[in-house]
């Protein structure tokens, strides 16, 4: 009996025994669905299905499950999101983020918990310094990094007056911020406008102010739908080829098709900094923006770029460790090698674990087929590492 | 400060008054003479753009498309008043919130169903495109211009219906006495039919004007409904020239306190605390406003009468 028993016994252990091994990864990716600002949070979420495919759905030989989860463009359900990731579904890694104020909201429940986060966008200044932790990543950078290059750009085509513009919430202060300490002429008028959900999208009031300032040139930072609102605007008030427009994250690939079919032609050869663009010459860059046209029938904007790095990222880390995921240590010295095919070349982390890359300037043109998209001109800041990356103490 | 700033400004204040009257005369009428309580109302601003968008797109040409889109967002207007707001008008004010809140949410899933989350422009003819001289010195968008004209010649035929006409009289009844108004034999059901559609119309001409501008988006209808309830709270409820006046008042002062408020709270306040400062408290001075009006005068600058 007793020995009947104990061959029952071991009989089940090796039945549990395959099923250890057969675990998953799972990956959590946390962006915004619905409000318009949705249109970000597809083609990212479209970018990670396209490396799924590209990794054939697996890591090390384990199946890789992805789930996705829609934070409304709030902090509040950006932290519920997260919360449900670790404990429901008991993802290892937490990725995505969008917004800044998201990020920071959610980054305790997830770094509390003992999981990665992978940030595919935000890059909020407190975690590139205070707030920076061991298990925090970055496939994107630091906000402050893209206007400071801006700033520069600024510099060297002698602009000696500017007007700034940004929407009121943690990114826009640090754009703002960016392009102030590099620009070295004088800021004439700044405005900070309505964010959120019902972000202020019509911005008669601010371009009349712009106008009667006087300034040389106009920086702005209007992510997803407000920027193609603001480039219609911008060319109705007049101010084209009397402000030039000096943009971050504003004309991407998301606007670039809607300013094409309204003709506005006023955004052609504006100028924008930026870490990577469509025609970026790297081999793994060439494999997904032919396979994102591909698949989509569209260009790929920089989120879809950072959200397809994420994935590479995860994928690096997994296999160092040979699929073994309890092994934390290991993944975690595995991704600070950034050892893995990212879309903008070889780049490093620094000791914040945010990337020290290149930043270009890119300017709008026509491609080969008559579609407006961004295309690289120069280097304007070399192998860059944020300016918060002293504050991190780890 | 300089006076072209200024009088521009006050344009773009004037603007943005009338776009909210457009959406505030239909929500004021449905609230004074029938008593309810449409959240939804943003919804047909939204279709209303939606449809403009589309019609645009294939008639080629915005005016085209805006004449047709006015009438269809009208009987899209009639059609949801006879299937679903008829049948709520018995119910009390909890219910009018939750059903047509409910029909928010419909219409966004179906917008995002039909057109996608990506929002839709509409290109404008090059000769509303570009700007004009209003006085030396000052250019003002010809769009911006056109959005106040037509704004004031509805307000004016609005007016004219209300006061001059016998459907503009029941109107007015209606608001004062709806008991009244229906013990007299008048056909209140297909009058409240025919209000609801030209609110509707109103709404959705509003939406068509804006989208030129801001694009026309999923939502785009939820955040401006709560200004132009505001507005007929000022106003009055059920008052067309309440809603003028006071959707003209918070117009200015909405886009006075984003022009000027950070300049002079950097008297009192450093200038970093300011620029912080200013868009918060610019957003908020309306409903400021707001409660002033709702403690010194509960029933609104210009009630209707018998009320």
């Amino acid at each position: 009996m007793f020995k009947k028993f104990l061959l029952l016994a071991s009989a089940g252990l090796m039945a549990i025994g395959p099923a250890v091994a057969a675990e998953k990864v799972k990956i959590g990716f946390v962006t915004t669905i619905t409000t318009p600002a949705g249109v970000i949070g597809k083609d990212m979420v479209d970018a990670v299905n396209l490396a799924m495919e590209d990794i054939g759905g697996k890591m090390a030989g384990l199946d890789v499950e992805l789930i996705v989860e829609d934070d409304g463009f709030k902090p509040a359900i950006g932290k519920q999101k997260t919360d449900k990731l670790v404990k429901q579904d008991k993802v290892q890694f937490v990725t995505g983020f969008i917004w800044s104020h998201v990020l920071l909201a959610s980054q305790k429940s997830a770094l509390g918990a003992g999981k990665f986060l992978i940030s595919s966008n935000a890059g909020p200044s407190q975690m590139a310094g205070k707030l920076c932790h061991k298990n925090f990543f970055s496939t994107s950078w630091q906000n402050d990094q893209t206007p400071m290059a801006m700033g520069e750009v600024l510099n060297l085509n002698n602009v000696k007056s500017l007007y700034v513009m940004a929407p009121n919430y943690a990114a826009g202060k640090n754009m703002v911020a960016g392009v102030t300490r590099t620009f070295k002429g004088k800021i004439v008028g700044k405005d900070l406008t309505k964010w959120g959900k019902d972000a202020q999208l019509d911005f008669s009031a601010e371009l009349a102010k712009a106008k009667a300032s006087g300034a040389e040139g106009i920086f702005v930072f209007y992510p997803g739908k407000a920027g193609g609102a603001f480039i219609k605007q911008y060319a109705q008030a007049g101010l084209q080829g009397k402000i030039p427009l000096y943009s971050v994250f504003t004309v991407d690939s998301i606007a670039l098709p809607k300013l094409q079919k309204a003709n506005m032609n006023g955004v052609m050869g504006s100028v924008m900094t930026q870490f990577w663009a469509p025609d970026l010459d790297t081999p793994q860059n060439k494999k997904f923006v032919s396979g994102f046209k591909k698949k989509y029938g569209r260009y790929p904007s920089f989120y879809a770029a950072q959200s397809y790095d994420t994935i590479f990222l995860i994928k690096s880390a997994v296999e160092a460790v040979k699929g073994n995921l309890s092994n934390k240590d290991g993944m975690r010295s595995a991704m600070e090698k950034a050892n893995f095919p990212s879309v903008r070349g070889k780049f490093s982390y620094g000791n914040n674990h945010f990337p020290i890359q290149n930043f270009y300037s890119r300017e709008v043109v026509k491609d080969s087929d008559g579609v407006w998209t961004t295309s690289v001109r120069e280097v304007v800041l070399k192998n860059h590492q944020d300016t918060y990356a002293k504050d991190c103490l780890m | 400060m300089d006076w072209v700033l200024i009088i521009t400004q006050l344009l773009n204040g004037l603007q943005l008054g009338l776009l909210l009257f457009l959406l505030a005369s239909g929500l004021t009428l449905v609230f004074g003479i029938m008593d309810f309580v449409n959240l939804a109302h943003g919804a047909l601003y939204m279709i209303g753009a939606y449809f403009c968008a589309t019609l645009t797109e294939f008639t080629g040409s915005f005016l085209w498309g805006l004449l047709i889109a006015v009438p269809v967002t009208a009987a899209a207007g009639a059609l949801l008043e006879i299937s679903i707001i008829r049948r709520l008008y018995s119910k009390d004010h909890l219910d009018h919130v939750l059903a047509t809140f409910g029909l928010i949410l419909c219409f966004d899933t179906a917008v995002h169903f039909l057109w996608g989350p990506e929002g839709k422009a509409i290109p404008l003819p090059t000769f509303l495109d570009g700007r004009v001289t209003i006085l030396p010195g000052i250019e003002f968008p010809t769009f911006r211009l056109s959005i106040i004209l037509t704004g004031l010649l509805l307000a004016f035929v609005l007016y004219f219906i209300i006061t001059h006409t016998k459907m503009g009289m029941l109107i007015r009844a209606g608001a004062s006495n709806r008991q009244m108004v229906s013990a007299h034999g008048i056909d209140i059901k297909s009058l409240f039919t025919v209000v609801f559609a030209v609110g509707a119309a109103m709404a959705g001409f509003a939406g068509m004007m804006i989208s030129p501008i801001t694009e026309a988006s999923i939502g785009m209808g939820n955040e401006i409904i709560i200004v132009a309830f505001v507005v007929i709270i000022i106003g009055g409820i059920g008052s067309i020239k309440g809603a003028f006046l006071a959707a003209i008042l918070v117009g200015l002062i909405d886009t006075m306190g984003r022009s000027f408020l950070d300049t002079l709270l950097k008297l009192i306040l450093s200038a970093e605390n300011a620029e912080t400062a200013a868009p918060a408290l610019s957003a908020m001075a309306i409903y400021i406003l707001m409660a002033a009006i709702l403690a010194v005068r509960p029933q609104g600058l210009f009630p209707p009468k018998g009320r």
